[in-house]
Formats: structure tokens, C-alpha cells, sequence
């Protein structure tokens, strides 16, 4: 299908970015759908951020009822890590913004 | 008494049918009223009875169901997948995550999230925004002014502390050395022990040492630290070894010691890290031998006029030694001179090398500058001077006469221009010399009692200072005062150097102007004279030494 191979094009070139270190498509389960990492990293990747991204979501939306998280980033001082959440899933993506 | 009605009858009459007839009403008792007996009895007017006015309640016992909790840990390898999957098998999983990616939703969520991540990427790309714009420019420093915190005190007995020292590796523990400085102890005085404090715990000594009489001062030996050396008030030295328990291992025989107290004791360098010397106020310093303390190995009589006479000797109250110079050493006397000597000269007479006077008082302790060893601190009377080896006339640097009496310093082992000192006002005085001259960097009240001892420990920035009523508190300082800063070294030498320089100088007019005087006098003695009578007149002398002290005190001020 057409729309599959966007998919596989979409993440084939957020992967080739510089810097990209890993992603990770997790679904509401949290089960690592899709991932350029290895399988223990992801699920821990998958599980422990999963559970951040619910907890800042209904941190913002506990302020604000209208608003909602759109974006994730944690920087760290190794490398950042980008979180984009969806209803039912989530795009993790690890970053090495070294210049 | 039974009222009791018998009849008989004959054996065959009886079960036979009674016959009932009447009979007229008999009385058969009749007990008249004896009012008589009412006077055992009194009328109660009034009943009491007891009644409470609570409402009614009852008791009724009640368990409330067990909240039933358990400790469980959860690993969370694999989770979330359905039941029926088995996460193990590679192939049911595999084939769970294509059908998820055929899922309708699946695409468009990814293919935004994509553009939004994408976006994400790129900018961090573009812009490092979390970069450090100003990395080459330092931290400024801490504007916070320097302090020192007492962090525990040590209290056991009412004594004045005298000596303080910490343990040579890492300074867990520290040693007191408790004594009395008047001349007869009162009667009825409690103890003459001395006690090494763990510096955890504050509340009772970690070992007792019982000396023979109170000690004056005590060091650990740097190359072994089990083993303590102390001086006592009877002039003995003892030697202890706090793994053999707390009576001095040896202890040096009477007659060959001290007939003064010995006020300080000091581990010297040697290659079994067991020679000490120690002095005292009678004007002998010894060298000991650890391992043979029945007799001194050396002596050395503080004689000024080079005799050898005790009598006339001065009395020691400081020494100082420092391990990279171990034939060198200065002494501290009750007469305000600092005495240098050397250890190696061939004859008693020669081994005082040079005397450095200036204090007005007993100079109550002497040390070197760790960082310039040819830089030393002297403290006595109410200033602290520091001395510079090579220039013998006076101080190069000294303080304002302050308002109380300086009883001990010691430089900072971190710091080259910093050094505590402690005065009987209960005050910690932390000079910074490259900050200010003419005031403490920070004075801190230590306690309401005279501060008698100080000392620094090297590793973490404490010190110790112990008073007179017994009390040794452990102080510790600020960041800044336990940190070298940039160019601190480069700067203190330079402003040593300076001072030296201007000392010399001094000395050298001073030099030439004597000179000028004695050649003038040579010259004409008749003159002299006449001036000399002159001058005689005592109100011309008044003038004269009313004008002198004037100028001194200006020039201390200023400096």
C-alpha cells in the first residue's frame, strides 16, 4: 500500500537525520510497535516514557482543560529525547544535537 | 417453734373419705401490738437513692474488615502485550506488530507525527539552544562573605584546653591535651587526663589518657598514627600508643627531663618516625629518642651569651619544625624573641643561628608558611607578626595591636594566605593577608571563655578550638576560605617578596644612618659630650620620647 511505504519513508528519513541516535513507535499498549533500537532498550524507552508523556499531558491539562501537550523534549546531558504524542501513539525519538 | 396440729387415728381408718364440717373461727395466735418495741426502731424520713442522668449507652465491640497489603516488585521487560501472545515467540509478535501497522490509524498517525518530529529535528540542527554562550568566562565567585559554622563542641570537664591535634590520616579524630596553667593545682581537682575525641561522636571521649601529671601539649606521630607524643606540666615527656591503652607506653625519667613544664613536644624527621624534641620554659630544648626515653639524646641550652648557663637562658614556649628543612627549627620564648636554630652545627654555642625579636610578650606559638617555608607566623602579646627568614630587624607584615592577647595560630594547609588565630577574648580571628591587613577577614565568637588552642585539619576544612573551660569546638568554614583561589600563590609571594624588600631598606638606612652618627662621633667627641650633657635635661628627654612614641604609633596605625 501506498500509505505503508510513506509510513516506512517518513521513518526512514527521521532516522537518517544527523544525530538521530534511535526511534521508537509505541502503541497505547506500550508495545514497541516500530524501533531502530534493540528490543530491551526500546520496551524500556517505550515503558518509561510512556508513562511521562501521560503524566505531563494531564499535567498540562490539568492547568488548562483546553490545552494539551503537543510535544516532549528532555534534554539530558548525553543526548535529548523527543517525545511526540498522539491518541493512540507515540514517536520517540533519541537526538545527539552535538554541533 | 413449729406449730404443729397431731391427731391419731386407728391404722383401718385411714384413706378413709374425709368428712368435712364447719366450724366456728378460732384464733390460734393472736400476737397483741407491743408498742414498746418501737423505740428500737427510728422513723427514716428521707431515702436516699442514686440515679444518673447520662443517656443510655451500650458498648459493642467491631473489627473492621483487614486491608490486606503486600510488598510485590513488577519487572517490566515485556508488558502490555495481549493475552494470547506470547511475548517470547519472535514470529507472534512479529506478526501482532504488521497487523497493528496495517491498522488505518496507524498511517496517519505516523505520518504526522512524523512532520511535527521532523520539525523538531531539524531545529535542533539549526540552533543549539541549549549551548553555553559564556563557557570561557569563569563563574563569578560566591559573593557570600566567609563564615565559619561550629559544627559540634566537645565538652567533658571543666579544664583549660591547651593543645589540640588531629589525626594524621583524615582527621576522624582528634586529640586534647587538657591541663591547668597556674602554679598549684587547686586541691580537689578531678582529672589529669587528656582524651582523643572521635569527631562523630561528641558526647563522651573515644580514649583516655592518663598521664602522670596534666599535659601541656600533644602531637600524633605523622608516619604512625597510633602512637602520641606529649609534653606535661612536671617537665616529662610520654609517649603513648593508643592500641596499648591509656597510660603512657613510656614516660621519660624526672630527673633528666624538663624542671618547667614542657610546652611543646614535636615529632622530628627520622626514618623510624621516632625522634622528638620538646622545650621548655627552663630554657632547655631535648631531643628525645621515642624507644629510650630515660635519657635525652641531645640538649641544647637557650643561652643567648652562647654560656650554656641556664640561668640566663630564655625560656622556650613554641616550637616549630617543618619535615622539608630537618635541621632547622625556631623556638618561641617567654621573652618575645623567636630563636632559629640548627640542629647540625657542630658545637651548642653555634646551633642558635640568629634571634628575631618583637613581640612584647611570650610568643605563643610559631609556625611556617606550608606553601613559603621561609615565611613563618608568630603570635604574642596582642598582635601576630610574620617573619621572613632572611630579614632578622623586625617583621615584615604584622597586625594592629588588638584589644585582647593572641594565644595561638596556625596558617590554613589549603590556603597560603590565610591563618587562624584565636585570642582570650573567645574570638577565631581568620586573617586573609592578601585581602586585608589592617582587619580580620572574619572573627567569629567562638564561646564566652578564652580560646587557649587552635588547629586546622588539612583534608576537609575544619578546625578545631579549644577553650578555657574545657571546650573544643569544631568550626567548619565556608567554600571560600577552603578553596585556593587563582594567582593566590603568584600573589602572595610577590606581596612577600615586597615587604622583605621594604624591610631591607629600611634596614639598610637604618644602617647608614648609624653609621653616619658613629663616624660623626668619632670625629668630634667634644661635641658629643656636650650634646650628651645637653641632652641630660629631663624635660628634653621627656619631649624627646613623648615625640618618639608619637610616631610609632602613626606609623602602626598606618601600617
Amino acid at each position: 500500500m501506498a500509505q505503508l511505504a510513506d509510513v516506512e519513508e517518513t521513518l526512514k528519513r527521521i532516522e537518517a537525520h544527523k544525530g538521530v541516535i534511535g526511534t521508537v513507535v509505541v502503541n497505547a499498549e506500550g508495545i514497541p510497535i516500530r524501533t531502530s533500537l534493540d528490543n530491551s532498550s526500546a520496551v524500556q524507552y517505550a515503558g518509561l516514557l510512556q508513562d511521562l508523556t501521560m503524566r505531563a499531558r494531564s499535567s498540562v491539562r490539568d492547568m488548562d482543560p483546553q490545552n494539551d501537550l503537543t510535544f516532549l523534549r528532555i534534554r539530558s546531558k548525553k543526548h535529548e529525547i523527543m517525545v511526540s504524542p498522539e491518541n493512540n501513539f507515540l514517536l520517540i525519538v533519541i537526538q545527539n544535537p552535538c554541533e | 417453734m413449729e406449730i404443729v396440729h397431731v391427731y391419731t387415728r386407728l391404722r383401718g381408718e385411714l384413706g378413709r373419705q374425709c368428712v368435712l364440717s364447719d366450724r366456728r373461727a378460732e384464733p390460734l395466735i393472736d400476737v397483741p401490738p407491743q408498742p414498746d418495741l418501737s423505740t428500737h426502731f427510728i422513723r427514716r424520713p428521707s431515702r436516699e437513692q442514686g440515679l444518673q442522668a447520662a443517656r443510655d449507652t451500650t458498648e459493642h465491640q467491631v473489627n473492621t474488615e483487614r486491608f490486606e497489603s503486600d510488598s510485590k516488585g513488577m519487572d517490566h521487560s515485556e508488558g502490555g502485550w495481549p493475552k494470547d501472545i506470547n511475548p517470547q515467540e519472535a514470529e507472534q509478535t512479529i506478526r501482532y506488530r504488521k497487523k497493528v501497522e496495517k491498522d488505518e490509524g496507524y498511517v496517519t498517525s505516523i505520518l504526522q507525527l512524523g512532520s511535527v518530529m521532523e520539525h523538531c529535528i531539524r531545529q535542533n540542527h539549526a540552533l543549539d539552544i541549549y549551548e553555553e554562550y559564556f563557557d570561557e568566562e569563569e563563574e563569578e565567585e560566591d559573593q557570600e562573605p566567609p563564615s565559619a559554622k561550629t559544627i559540634n563542641v566537645f565538652r567533658y570537664d571543666i579544664i583549660i584546653n591547651l593543645a589540640l591535634s588531629f589525626h594524621p590520616d583524615g582527621g576522624r579524630k582528634l586529640v586534647a591535651a587538657y591541663s591547668f596553667l597556674g602554679f598549684q593545682r587547686r586541691l580537689g581537682d578531678p582529672s589529669l587526663d587528656s582524651y582523643i575525641w572521635d569527631m562523630e561522636k561528641p558526647n563522651c571521649p573515644d580514649v583516655t589518657l592518663k598521664p602522670p601529671s596534666p599535659l601541656l601539649c600533644i602531637h600524633y606521630n605523622p608516619k604512625d598514627p597510633h602512637t602520641l607524643l606529649g609534653g606535661t606540666a612536671s617537665g616529662q615527656i610520654a609517649y603513648w600508643d593508643t592500641r596499648r591503652g591509656s597510660r603512657p607506653v613510656e614516660l621519660s625519667s624526672l630527673d633528666q627531663s624538663h624542671r618547667d613544664p614542657a610546652h611543646n613536644v614535636l615529632w622530628t624527621q627520622s626514618k623510624g618516625g621516632t625522634d622528638a624534641f620538646s622545650a621548655s620554659t627552663d630554657g632547655q630544648v631535648l631531643w628525645w629518642d621515642i624507644r629510650r626515653l630515660s635519657c635525652p639524646v641531645d640538649r641544647l641550652v637557650l643561652d643567648m651569651s652562647r654560656e650554656e648557663n641556664l640561668d640566663r637562658a630564655l625560656g622556650a614556649v613554641s616550637l616549630e619544625f617543618e619535615s622539608t628543612m630537618p635541621t632547622k627549627f625556631l623556638v618561641g620564648t617567654e621573652q618575645g624573641v623567636v630563636v632559629s636554630c640548627n640542629r647540625k652545627a657542630k658545637s651548642n654555642a653555634e646551633k642558635m643561628v640568629c634571634t628575631y625579636e618583637g613581640h612584647h610578650g611570650p610568643v605563643q606559638a610559631v609556625t611556617r608558611n606550608p606553601f613559603f617555608t621561609k615565611n613563618f607566623l608568630t603570635v604574642g602579646d596582642w598582635s601576630a607578626r610574620i617573619w621572613s627568614e632572611d630579614v632578622r630587624e623586625s617583621s615584615i607584615i604584622w597586625t594592629r595591636n588588638q584589644s585582647s592577647y593572641l594565644m595561638d595560630a596556625c596558617w590554613s594547609p589549603v590556603r597560603p594566605s590565610v591563618f587562624f588565630c584565636v585570642k582570650t577574648d573567645g574570638v577565631l580571628d581568620v586573617w586573609d593577608v592578601l585581602f586585608k591587613h589592617n582587619e580580620p577577614t572574619l572573627s567569629v565568637k567562638v564561646s564566652d571563655w578564652p580560646l587557649y588552642s587552635v588547629c586546622v585539619q588539612e583534608a576537609s576544612g575544619v578546625i578545631a578550638v579549644g577553650s578555657q573551660h574545657g571546650d573544643v569546638s569544631l568550626m567548619e568554614l565556608s567554600d571560600k576560605l577552603k578553596n585556593q583561589q587563582k594567582n593566590e600563590k603568584t600573589l602572595l609571594s610577590a606581596m612577600f617578596e615586597r615587604e622583605t624588600k621594604r624591610e631591607r631598606l629600611l634596614e639598610a638606612r637604618l644602617k647608614e644612618v648609624r653609621l653616619k652618627e658613629r663616624s660623626r662621633s668619632q670625629q668630634s667627641p667634644e661635641e658629643e659630650l656636650r650634646g650628651e650633657r645637653g641632652e641630660e635635661e629631663p624635660l628634653e628627654l621627656l619631649d624627646r620620647a613623648e615625640r618618639d612614641f608619637n610616631q610609632l604609633t602613626e606609623h602602626h596605625v598606618i601600617a
